[in-house]
């Protein structure tokens, strides 16, 4: 099992609060929109796709699956970045915690476990492991 | 309204350092507009229309105009990372199509590696402001991580493989032997490419462009004044720009902006992908290339990997010349923003101007593209197709 890198703590602004406080109690949340239905990621004060305002989080039940990664070798420790791909719809860009750097494939079965950030009070970070 | 004939490149120059440690960012800018305007037969006292992005130093063009004491009448300070120059070109053919200024000079310069910038391999932030960084900056997104994602999605889609991505960096090689410029002038092999080390999967080594100081600048002008001058007329037929992003989530790594920028630039200058001549992609990695030639209409999408295999990019034995002087991958990338040198190796080629070694015979037509900001994340796409009349 590869070296943990450490992460940067995410920095809340008013449009990012609530998902930032849903990630201290363990959730991810998506954008909501509640006027065409989609879901969209990352949250933010309108629906990216029909342009409303009336948005709400919802939460994402964490499983996913690995839509493309890169295991960046020059960094120390290397670490995988990837884009997961939910299984409510929206694609997230993350990284793949607790893997073999060398196992990791495109479509493989991935789920949500938050990884604490180097601020004593940082929210954690959605990351995911092989499910 | 259509800005095909409206506008011609009277003027280019490509700074020739690679490592400036001697000199400051407004210099390289100063030189370079210098050269451009040397280039074209014009004085600075001539220039009403000036185009700069984000590597300026100060406030947009506001420091960099009165350093060089230009008395303007139009500005534009569009920035959208390496494309911009490309984009700015278009502007500045819209400007003088408007009556809005004459001569406009568009100038690029940086210093990253006299600055030591780990430019590929350290996580960027735009500052905390920007609503995707919280998203994205605690993962590590570097440069070359997220064009290595676009790379991986590309093989797993398509087949691409890492032998056929090497093929782009063996044509640019073959050009760069050519410039005493460049900064790697060596040829290599398909062999050599994919055995380099593995920077970030499936990108080796030789996949990426090189880290340089220096800059550029450009011409543009009426096409009355640049009928008064005694260089080659080459002339705007079409522009195009986009931008692309996540979607919201809806992230496609497979596509690039270039797919509505080409469009674009191609119905405005009523030509087709088959008919250019010479073709300048930008290419911060190999699979920007790859990417850009399939969504630019050169070969199918996915088809990439085989049209640019067996030398098909190099000059005098591919069907499509590219990046003559090397490009970002083995001669320049001054700033980390290859989109104005792009310009300027079309234009040498339109002038037959280009390395005897590597100048395509009867090069009426040509096209340069660049893509700034990041494939993986989001990113601007600019095209522009030129003619020699």
């Amino acid at each position: 099992m590869a070296e943990q890198r450490t992460f940067p703590s995410p920095e809340a602004d008013p449009d990012t609060e609530a998902f930032w406080a849903a990630a201290k109690e363990g959730k991810l949340m998506l954008g909501s929109c509640k006027s065409c239905g989609e879901k969209h990621y990352y949250p933010r004060g309108m629906c990216p796709h029909c342009g409303s305002s009336d948005v709400e989080l919802t939460q994402a039940s964490g499983k996913g699956e690995i839509y493309s990664w890169s295991v960046l070798r020059r960094a120390q420790p290397p670490y995988a970045i990837a884009y997961v791909t939910l299984e409510e719809g929206p694609t997230m860009m993350t990284n793949i915690i607790e893997a073999d750097l060398d196992g990791l494939a495109i479509g493989q079965k991935v789920e949500l476990k938050f990884s604490p950030t180097e601020d004593a009070d940082g929210a954690p970070v959605p990351t995911f492991k092989p499910a | 309204m259509s800005i095909n004939g409206k506008a011609y490149i009277a003027g280019v120059y490509e700074h020739p350092t690679r490592k400036a440690v001697d000199k400051s960012l407004a210099q390289l800018h100063a030189e370079s507009a210098l050269g451009a305007l040397a280039d074209a037969g014009l004085s600075k006292n001539d220039v009403d229309g000036y185009f700069c992005a984000g590597d300026v130093p100060g406030l947009g063009a506001l420091s960099m105009v009165d350093y060089m004491g230009l008395n303007l009448r139009h500005m534009d300070t569009t920035e959208s990372g390496g494309s911009s120059y490309v984009m700015h070109v278009g502007h500045a053919a819209e400007a003088i199509a408007m009556g809005k200024c004459s001569v406009a000079l568009i100038t690029l310069a940086g210093r990253p590696r006299a600055e030591g910038m780990a430019t590929g391999t350290a996580p960027r932030n735009y500052g905390s402001t920007s609503p995707d960084v919280a998203f994205e900056f605690p993962f590590g997104p570097t440069v070359v991580n997220m064009y290595a994602m676009c790379a991986m999605r590309h093989m797993h889609e398509y087949g691409t493989t890492s032998e056929q991505l090497a093929w782009i960096k063996v044509a640019a090689s073959h050009h760069a032997q050519h410039n005493e410029h460049a900064m790697l002038r060596n040829v290599v092999t398909v062999e050599e490419v994919v055995n380099s080390p593995m920077i970030s999967d499936p990108l080796h080594r030789l996949d990426c462009c090189v880290i340089s100081d220096g800059g550029g600048a450009i011409i543009v002008t009426s096409p009355e004044i640049a009928k008064s001058l005694n260089r080659p007329l080459v002339k705007v037929l079409g522009v195009g720009e986009s931008p692309k992003g996540q979607m919201g989530g809806k992230v496609d790594l497979t596509y690039s902006g270039a797919v509505r920028s080409g469009a674009t630039a191609f119905e405005e200058a009523k030509v087709k992908p088959a008919d250019m001549k010479y073709a300048s992609i930008y290419d911060s990695f190999t699979i920007t290339v790859l990417m850009q030639l399939e969504d630019l209409g050169f070969c199918e999408k996915g088809k990439g990997g085989a049209f640019v295999s067996d030398g098909n990019l190099i000059a005098g034995v591919g069907k499509l010349p590219f990046n003559t002087d090397g490009g970002g991958l083995c001669n320049n990338h001054p700033a980390n923003r290859g989109g104005l040198t792009k310009v300027v190796e079309a234009v040498r080629q339109l002038r037959g101007e280009a390395h005897p070694a590597v100048q395509v015979a009867n090069c009426d037509l040509a096209l340069a593209h660049g893509t700034g900001g990041s494939l993986g994340t989001r990113h601007g796409s600019g095209t522009v197709i030129m003619e020699r009349e």
